[in-house]
């Protein structure tokens, strides 16, 4: 057992390592000098330019580049911002790290719970209206962009309605002394628009692999067989069907990642949450490359780990995956 | 291979979803193609001052902040994104079916190489390849847009390619075709891609909408077709600022983007249902 | 004896794809009491499964049940109850051991775990006393090692010893009437006998009574108090065991067996019947063997034969025992 997790760790390793290859060709393959604009649009005294130059490896032969690319991920050390100059990449990140988490986190909950029991739904009453019927609510919402979603939402239900905040995470005009349940309510209402737009938008992904995967299991003998034996219709159901649907939702747990990062770049920046989306998005307006880099570094190496998570998932789920 | 495809969209046509699917999207290729024709140069500006003005009967979508018609704005934005779309798929489609076919084809360390290379870029969100490669340009042209997108959504249709190989490998067919001395390429493309066929076109389709969605995001962006060519995502960047104010800028791009997306799935669906019943 | 399950003229229709219907059980009608085993034989495609899933009134859907049988449990009419006291009933009155148990056990659930929730579903017990009987049962099977066997999944157990889990489960709810649908068709032949005698000791120390299916006359029937054998969808011979293997009366019986009539003992290999089993959808008209029969007649193509009684519990579905029907 100990052997299969050490060589699943090894072979995430070495996806990693093919990772930040992958990204340092990006870099190289992206035309245009990524400090030249820097330099337009700054006042740098002579001596700084080449400060940066040496920083960024520009100019300098490609295995050299890649040698200190390369040890600089393994240290740790994703280089300097640009557009904050002289703040580390690897801060920037952190900081913004727990908001993204809060967001993210809450949607996936939000998305499985409800994802998982409309799924289940739909697979048990195959061909009925409600099953048509949600599979095209969710693929119509499934084609809205996030973007496009979050702004229609933000101008309706904020800014003509007041109903919920418009943007960020904190009211700004919270008085310090407030206690914890204004301030949890208050952030409650920041979160809320923003989880809806991005649980929204993907739902109908859990929804589909819930189904497909409840439907092939729930004609099978041992659900019959279950049933047979007079446990409680929803026993059979859950108890018995859906709990052997875990390990295809479990790949789905994989998959979501990138979907999820990918939406919140668009979401965080319409609403302005401070997270790595928004940072993302910050980066690409202001040409800051290595926080950009070092986003999609960090956000690589969270795909990688969540499919070995997953891997391991699989083993504690399903008896028959486990090396005996 | 062209019977088999017949075949499965007749199939599809049976589904009610199938159905709206291809006549949605029918209508609508046929409003990108011809409707430019019929309607008003988008780039042309009645009354600067008048600014965005709600829907009315000579502008049925109303006009966006520079007094353009939206109509045709959102009518000249269809032509481009489905073209970009379009090409850009084809383009995935034909590196991924490349690599999935030698890949799955030759075995051994071409497969590993090419295998462990595919799992890394899938770990990379494609959103973040394409923000690396885009952001340092200055205006990105047409067509390097669309050999970016394209470029950078193989790797799921190769592991579906190679796997399809792998599956009908040891057949006999295929070692027939190999025992009367047909050199690989040969076996590939008569014996092999034929009966990947069927998930290719589904996977094509679905890809369509991603790639569309993909698109209306860079340009929200700024990242992805540049102004003045008018695309859906572009015209909601621009609308952002009114959105209080004249909705109708942001809202009927948006609608377009989400009429479009779901057509094309919709159509994915059924050909996906078409193929294999029992997921229906 | 006293009787125990009554079931009257069942009869299962499934909508057929053009319109119309085909009826894979048509006028099935079987008697057991307690203590007793009936053997009900048949081949593949007569409707025997089918029948077994009808008395617990789980036929797969679109197949429906027609209102004209009658499935009575000690007084019980199980095709009026409604929804908890049906659910009472399956594993609680009335116990089914699957044919396939690979596949009838669920593959992510421990064998003792499957066991515990049948007993606290259908006995008042909770935690500990729950598991207890768990083990309890796991053991009454012959499962060696009960205790250290409840954290085992089915894909660990060999085919005789997940048969054996199967048996438990369907004892969990200390069910008077036990249904064993082909229980030794997946094991090895030195496995079988074990299984069936392990039914057979369980039906004397509960008192139950057991319908054992199985598709051919051999250990299962033998074993039986009384055989009904079956052929599309009906009862042709209801006969008692030693009667049946010393004189079937019925030709298909005689052409299971293998030979022309008197028979000293059971055979093990069966000499294949000429043509092919019918399919529901389109059963012969008349008798439904005649096309296959070494003894048709020419009336058996033209009238149903009616069903024969012999003796007391005994009957055959035949024109050649009817008197002047030559």
């Amino acid at each position: 057992m100990i052997r299969w997790i050490l060589r699943r760790l090894l072979q995430a390793a070495a996806t990693l390592v093919v990772v930040v290859l992958l990204l340092f060709v990006l870099m190289r393959l992206a035309p245009g000098d990524p400090l030249a604009r820097l330099v337009g649009d700054r006042d740098l005294a002579p001596g700084e330019i080449e400060l940066l130059r040496e920083r960024y490896g520009v100019g300098r032969p490609v295995l050299v580049q890649l040698r200190s690319f390369l040890a600089g991920a393994a240290r740790g050390d994703l280089g300097v911002s640009i557009e904050h100059y002289p703040d580390r990449v690897t801060s920037l990140l952190a900081s913004r790290l727990p908001a993204t988490l809060l967001l993210g986190g809450v949607v996936l909950l939000l998305n499985f719970t409800l994802g998982i029991w409309l799924g289940v739904r739909q697979a048990v009453r195959r061909g009925s209206r409600f099953d048509r019927w949600t599979g095209r609510l969710a693929l119509t919402a499934y084609a809205m962009p996030g973007f496009w979603l979050g702004l229609v939402l933000v101008a309706f239900v904020s800014l003509r309605w007041q109903l919920l905040p418009a943007a960020q995470m904190t009211d700004p005009v919270l008085p310090p002394d407030a206690d914890l349940g204004t301030r949890l309510v208050d952030l409650l209402r920041h979160l809320a628009l923003p989880a809806l737009t991005l649980s929204l938008t993907s739902i109908a992904l859990t929804m589909r692999h819930q189904r497909a995967a409840m439907l092939s299991v729930f004609r099978l003998d041992y659900v019959t067989a279950a049933r047979a034996r007079g446990l409680p219709e929803s026993q059979v159901r859950w108890g018995h069907a859906w709990r052997n649907t875990l390990v295809p939702m479990l790949t789905l747990l994989g998959l979501w990642l990138p979907i999820l990062v990918s939406g919140s770049v668009f979401v965080e920046s319409v609403f302005n949450w401070p997270g790595l989306g928004s940072l993302a998005a910050q980066a690409i307006a202001s040409r800051d490359y290595p926080v950009l880099l070092g986003t999609a570094m960090l956000v690589s190496g969270a795909v990688v780990l969540a499919g070995l998570l997953a891997d391991l998932g699989y083993a504690l789920v399903d008896p028959r995956v486990r090396p005996s | 291979m062209i019977g088999s495809l017949r075949d499965l969209l007749r199939r599809s046509w049976r589904h009610s979803s199938g159905r709206w699917g291809v006549l949605a999207l029918t209508l609508l290729i046929l409003v990108a193609a011809f409707g430019p024709l019929a309607l008003p140069d988008p780039a042309a500006i009645p009354d600067a001052v008048a600014g965005a003005t709600p829907p009315s009967a000579s502008h049925p979508m109303g006009t966006d902040q520079l007094n353009r018609d939206l109509l045709s704005r959102v009518v000249n934005g269809a032509r481009i994104s489905l073209s970009v779309a379009a090409l850009a798929v084809l383009l995935s489609l034909t590196l991924g079916t490349l690599v999935g076919l030698v890949a799955g084809y030759a075995g051994g360390w071409v497969d590993a190489i090419l295998m462990r290379g595919v799992d890394a870029a899938l770990a990379i969100p494609r959103l973040f390849v394409l923000l690396l490669l885009l952001v340092v340009w200055e205006r990105i042209p047409l067509g390097a847009l669309i050999i970016v997108l394209g470029t950078t959504g193989w790797f799921a249709t190769s592991r579906l390619v190679r796997g399809e190989v792998l599956r009908l490998r040891h057949e006999p067919f295929v070692l027939a075709s190999e025992a009367l001395g047909a050199p690989g390429w040969r076996t590939m493309t008569r014996h092999l891609l034929p009966n990947a066929a069927g998930p290719l076109l589904v996977a094509a389709t679905l890809g369509v909408g991603d790639v569309i969605l993909l698109e209306a995001g860079l340009s929200f962006l700024g990242l992805g077709v540049q102004p003045p060519t008018p695309s859906w995502g572009g015209m909601v960047l621009e609308a952002r600022p009114l959105i209080v104010t004249a909705p109708w800028a942001a809202l009927f791009p948006g609608a377009a983007i989400v009429a479009t997306v779901l057509a094309v799935n919709l159509l994915g669906d059924a050909l996906q249902a078409a193929l294999d019943p029992r997921s229906a | 004896m006293s009787e125990l399950l009554e079931v009257q003229d069942l009869r299962i229709r499934f909508p057929a794809p053009g319109g119309g219907s085909s009826v894979p059980v048509d006028g099935v009608s079987l008697r057991l009491a307690r203590g007793e085993t009936l053997a009900l034989v048949g081949e593949s495609g007569s409707g025997k499964s089918l029948t077994a899933l009808a008395l617990l009134r789980l036929v797969p859907p679109p197949g429906k049940i027609d209102p004209s049988s009658r499935i009575v449990l000690e007084g019980l009419n199980l095709l009026e109850l409604q929804g908890e006291a049906m659910r009472a009933v399956r594993g609680g009155r009335i116990g089914l051991v699957f044919q396939d148990a690979m596949t009838s056990l669920n593959p992510v659930i421990s064998i003792g775990e499957q066991v515990r929730e049948t007993v606290v579903a259908h006995r008042s017990l909770r935690g500990k006393d729950a598991r207890e009987r768990a083990v309890a049962l796991l053991d009454e099977v012959g499962i060696p090692g009960a205790r250290a066997r409840y954290r085992s999944f089915p894909h660990e157990l060999s085919g005789g010893l997940r048969q054996r889990a199967l048996i438990a489960i369907a004892l969990a709810g200390e069910p008077d009437v036990l249904i064993a649908d082909e229980p030794t068709t997946a094991l090895d032949v030195t496995v079988q006998a074990q299984i069936l005698e392990l039914l057979d000791a369980l039906r004397t120390s509960r008192g139950m009574a057991v319908l054992l299916i199985s598709h051919d006359l051999g250990l299962e029937a033998g074993r039986a108090d009384r055989v009904a054998v079956m052929y599309a969808g009906q009862i042709v011979e209801e006969a008692s065991t030693s009667r049946l293997f010393r004189s079937p009366s019925h030709p298909y019986t005689r052409a299971l067996f293998g030979s022309i009539p008197r028979l000293e003992s059971a055979v093990d290999r069966l000499v294949p019947i000429a043509g092919a089993v019918p399919l529901p959808d389109a059963w012969p008209p008349a008798c439904r063997f005649h096309p296959r029969c070494p003894e048709v007649l020419p009336r058996c193509s033209v009238e149903t034969p009616p069903v024969v009684p012999l003796a007391p519990g005994e009957s055959s579905r035949c024109w050649l025992l009817v008197k002047g029907a030559r």
